[in-house]
This record gives C-alpha cells, structure tokens and sequence, in this order.
C-alpha cells in the first residue's frame, strides 16, 4: 500500500512539470528540448539556496525564475537568432550542464538542512508519503488555477493563437515572438519550479536528473489525451495529472515484475511509445473489427 | 479625391538562379476610398508579393507605401493590421483550429490592438456574434464549435467575417474563394460583394476568376511580370469580356 501512495504522490509532483511541459508541446506546439536542463537547473538552485540558510519557499521562487531565464534563452535562440525550435532547447540543454554543475560545484548534493518544505506547514506530520499528495495536489491547483485565468485573458489567447496559427496570430497584429518568449519562459519556470520540489522530495539534487525528463512529462500528457480525448483546455490540465499519475503506476507495475531499475529508461520510452501510438493501434482495431463483422 | 493607400515605385528584389529577379518592378497604385478593385495576372505575376508589401509580410526592396497620406512604409505588420485585414487562399491559414468560431471572431475583433492580461469578453460578444452569423446558414448556431471541425467553406467564411468584424479600412482579398467548390465559392464570392458594397469598404481582391473579375469591383488591374498593364475604371470594366482578359494571360 504503501508503494502505491509512493507512487500516487510522485505522480502528482511530476503532473506539476508536465502541466509546464504541456503549454510548449501542446499550446504553442514547440518542442522544447530545454526542459531536459530548466527540470535539473531548478534542484540545484533549489537544493543549493536552502543549504546555504533559504526558505523552501524562497529557493522555489528563484528555482521558477532561474527557469524563466533557461526559457528565455532558448526563446531568444529561436525566435531571434532563428535557430530551428528543436535545436535552441538542445543548446540550452547542453549549456545548461554546465551551469548546474557550476551552481552546485559538484555532480551531485544531499540536502541536510531542515527547512525542506515537505517538513513544513504540518505536512510532517501526515503519514508517509502523504506530504507529497497533498503539497502537490495544493501546488497543482495554484497553477492550474492561475494557468486557466491567463489562458482566458487576451494574452493567453493570444499566446494560444500563436502555437495555433502563427500566420493568423501574425496578421491580426498579434506578436508572436512576445508570445513564444512568455510561452516557453513560463514553461520552464514551471519545469524548474518540479526540480526543486523534486529535489526535496528525494533530498538531494543531481546535475543528471534531467535525463528523460521530458519523457516522463510527455507520457503524463499523452496518456492524459488517450484516457480523455476531446475535452477542453481547462479539462486537459486536470488529465495531465491523471495521466501522471496513471504513467507512475505503470512504471510500478513493470518494477514489481522483476524488470531491472537499470531498463528504467527503456521501460519509459517504450510506455511513452506505445501510449504515442495508442490511437493508431486503437484506428486500425476498429478497422480491422468492423472489416470482420462485414465479412461475416 | 485623396487616395486612401498609395503605393509608390514599388520594387521587390530577390535573387534566384545566380541573379536579381524583381517580383515587383515599379508598382505604381492609387487606391481610393470605397474602391474595389479586382487583381487578375498569372502565376509569378506578383500579386500574393504585392498584397505582402501591403500588409507588412514583406519589406519592399526599395518605393514607398502611404496610407492616408502617412508613410507605412517601415511599419511592421502588427502595426499595419489595425487598418489592413486579409484573408487568404488557405481556409485553414486565416482561423485558430482548436478555437470555437466565437473564439476566432473575439481574437480578430480586437486586430491590431494590444492583447492585455486582463480577461477577455467572450459572453459580452455573443449576442454581436449571432447577429453576425443568423444569416449564413453554414455558420449559424455555430458559434461554439471548434474551428478544426469546420468544412473548407465554413472556415472561409469565418476567415472573411474576422476580416471584416472589425471595420478595416482596406480588406484584402487574396483568391479567398478558389479553394473551395463551385456553390460555396459562389456563395462565399456573394456574401463578399454584399458586405462590401453594404458597409462600403476599400477592396482589393486577387482571383484568377475571369467571370468574378468581369462581375464585381469598379476597377480592375492587371498585373504582369511585377507590372502593372492594365488599369480599368468601372466603365471601361462594364465594356470588357472574357476573351478580351485572355490576350493579358
């Protein structure tokens, strides 16, 4: 029991980064590559703020705006350098190693200090792994909550116009390198924001916990959109931590059945594979079922 | 009467097989107000190129672009949009698929403006938008369906009313009707002349349709090889016939 409400409170701290993932693959349909370096840029930033005597809270806040400026780069790379989408986040990703490594000053931290903010506001005192649930549950909601409002503003519209269609966005007067910038910036904020929590969830930060991020935070929105197609905006946040959540149980399951940790990665690209091609395996099902039924 | 977009010695150069081509080669056009105007030419003559310059889209290589007697000519096409609207061949180009139409029609009423970080109007705008559409019987009690679910004709019309929902005060057209199958084409082509002629707004309008460019508009232009060769007032249009646009083709 125990392992699933392990698993459950993962999936909901990991919803948080795929929610940040979500408004750059889905909502301005850019592939960002940064995420693999903002996701370790904020638990280095975080775990390294809180050993030196910083608030949790603080050491998230400048874990969302340490994410905010990866964003920005790989913003600038590509809207004003024109550097293809796929390649800015890579290059920022690369660089990115660099500059955790150099935050930290070593490969890896364990964090000793107390003021981890899974301990606080009483969440220590709920049975194990319940602090997760609940600090992620109250986390998702803010942003969900504030994500939803500026999706609904003129700007997030405009913002959604732009991933949409950026010729149209374009000749209604909308700036669309504006757009991308808060996009892409927010988004990663948000990726680092889930490296801090996830930092102190596990109590340590390594400048190589980014690896396979992206398909952790891709499978929660996959599997979202398969469990519940066709359901608007607002609704769609909600799947992605569904989908989180659903994508972590799986994970446990493939575990328990003796599979090597070492294959975990594997294990995940081939989830996030097979959930991809989940709606054309589904298409040629039906295809194939209802040319039997005519047949017959 | 002062004209209302004045475009002068307008060239645009690119280079193309080890050489400078002009797309446009010394474009001199006065639009008036209430014009509607009807671009006709071939492939390559220059006249998506033209509407870019017009619009923004694209910088001129050299000649200027006055609207209302200020010089356009080195605004960006966020800042030209406020005036100028187009709608496009593409039905899918000119809306947001995963918006409804009321959606779409909200993003385009406020074309030009600054998008502000403060909630949009959708309820406010409802009851403007069915009063928009209770004519046209493709859009009709449409207004919350997604735009991606929409026919080539739904979306086109949908594109030429965010064109016009905020009065511009020049619509450009840009073959907008010949993707679309013959009856829609027509109807879209009807619905086109009517608000034009109702609201009284400034047009130019790009087809390869020799029937539609005969049909409508008080003028036509015809543009060859980034020239313009042709330039008829309505009388001179009312006289002409088919064959007599096919020696320029």
């Amino acid at each position: 029991m125990n392992l699933i409400i392990s698993t459950i409170s993962q999936g909901f701290i990991w919803a948080i980064m795929a929610i940040g993932l979500f408004i750059t693959f889905r909502i301005l349909d850019f592939p960002d590559m940064t995420v693999e370096g903002s996701f370790p840029l904020g638990a280095v930033t975080a775990v390294m703020l809180i050993q030196h005597g910083y608030s949790a809270e603080i050491a998230l806040l400048v874990a969302f705006i340490f994410g905010n400026l990866a964003g920005f780069a790989t913003a600038f790379m590509y809207t004003k350098l024109h550097i293809p989408s796929l390649l800015a986040g890579i290059l920022t990703m690369t660089a990115l190693y660099s500059v955790n490594l150099r935050i930290l000053g070593k490969a890896n931290m364990s964090l000793t200090k107390p003021n981890n903010i899974f301990d606080q506001y009483g969440l220590n005192k709920l049975p194990v792994n319940f602090n997760g649930i609940i600090l992620g549950i109250i986390i998702i909601a803010i942003i969900t909550f504030l994500l939803i409002i500026f999706l609904n503003t003129e700007k997030g519209q405009a913002v959604i116009a732009t991933g949409d269609n950026e010729i149209m966005a374009a000749s209604l007067g909308i700036n669309t390198t504006v757009m991308k910038f808060i996009g892409i910036m927010v988004s990663n904020g948000i990726v680092a924001l889930t490296g801090g929590l996830i930092a102190q969830q596990n109590g340590f930060a390594d400048v190589n916990m980014g690896i396979g991020s992206i398909v952790i935070g891709l499978s929660a929105i996959i599997i979202g959109e398969v469990l519940y197609p066709d359901v608007p905006l607002s609704v769609r946040i909600i799947t992605i931590v569904i989908g989180s959540i659903v994508y972590r149980l799986i994970l446990m399951i493939v575990l328990q059945l003796g599979f090597n940790t070492n294959d975990l990665k594997l294990i995940s690209a081939i989830i996030l594979a097979l959930c991809l091609a989940l709606p054309t395996i589904r298409e040629q099902f039906f295809r194939a079922f209802r040319n039997g039924v005519k047949s017959k | 009467m002062k004209p209302l977009l004045e475009i002068n010695n307008a060239v645009k150069t690119i280079y193309n097989d080890n050489q400078d081509l002009n797309i446009l080669d010394g474009i001199n056009l006065k639009i008036y107000p209430k014009d509607f105007i009807v671009v006709l030419g071939t492939n390559g003559a220059g006249k998506s190129t033209l509407l870019d310059a017009i619009t923004g889209a694209n910088k001129l290589s050299s000649g200027d672009i006055k609207l209302n007697d200020e010089d356009i000519t080195h605004k960006n096409l966020a800042k030209r949009s406020h005036y100028i609207s187009r709608v496009y061949q593409d039905p899918k180009l000119g809306t947001s698929p995963r918006m409804t139409v009321a959606e779409n029609l909200l993003l385009a009423k406020r074309r030009g403006l600054p998008r502000r970080l403060r909630l949009r109007k959708l309820n406010d705008n409802m009851e403007k938008f069915k009063e928009l559409t209770k004519d046209l019987p493709t859009l009709d009690n449409r207004l919350n369906t997604f735009t991606e679910n929409l026919s080539g004709g739904q979306r086109q019309t949908l594109s030429f009313l965010m064109a016009i929902i905020q009065r511009p005060e020049l619509l450009l057209l840009d073959e907008h009707t010949a993707a679309l199958d013959p009856q829609t084409s027509q109807e879209l082509m009807e619905l086109t002349n009517k608000v034009i002629l109702e609201k009284e707004l400034t047009c130019l309008m790009v087809t390869h349709n020799l029937t539609e460019a005969i049909k409508y508009g008080n003028r036509l232009i015809v543009l060859k090889k980034g020239k313009v060769i042709l330039d008829l007032d309505k009388d001179q249009k009312a006289a002409l016939k088919e064959q007599d646009l096919l020696e320029y083709f």
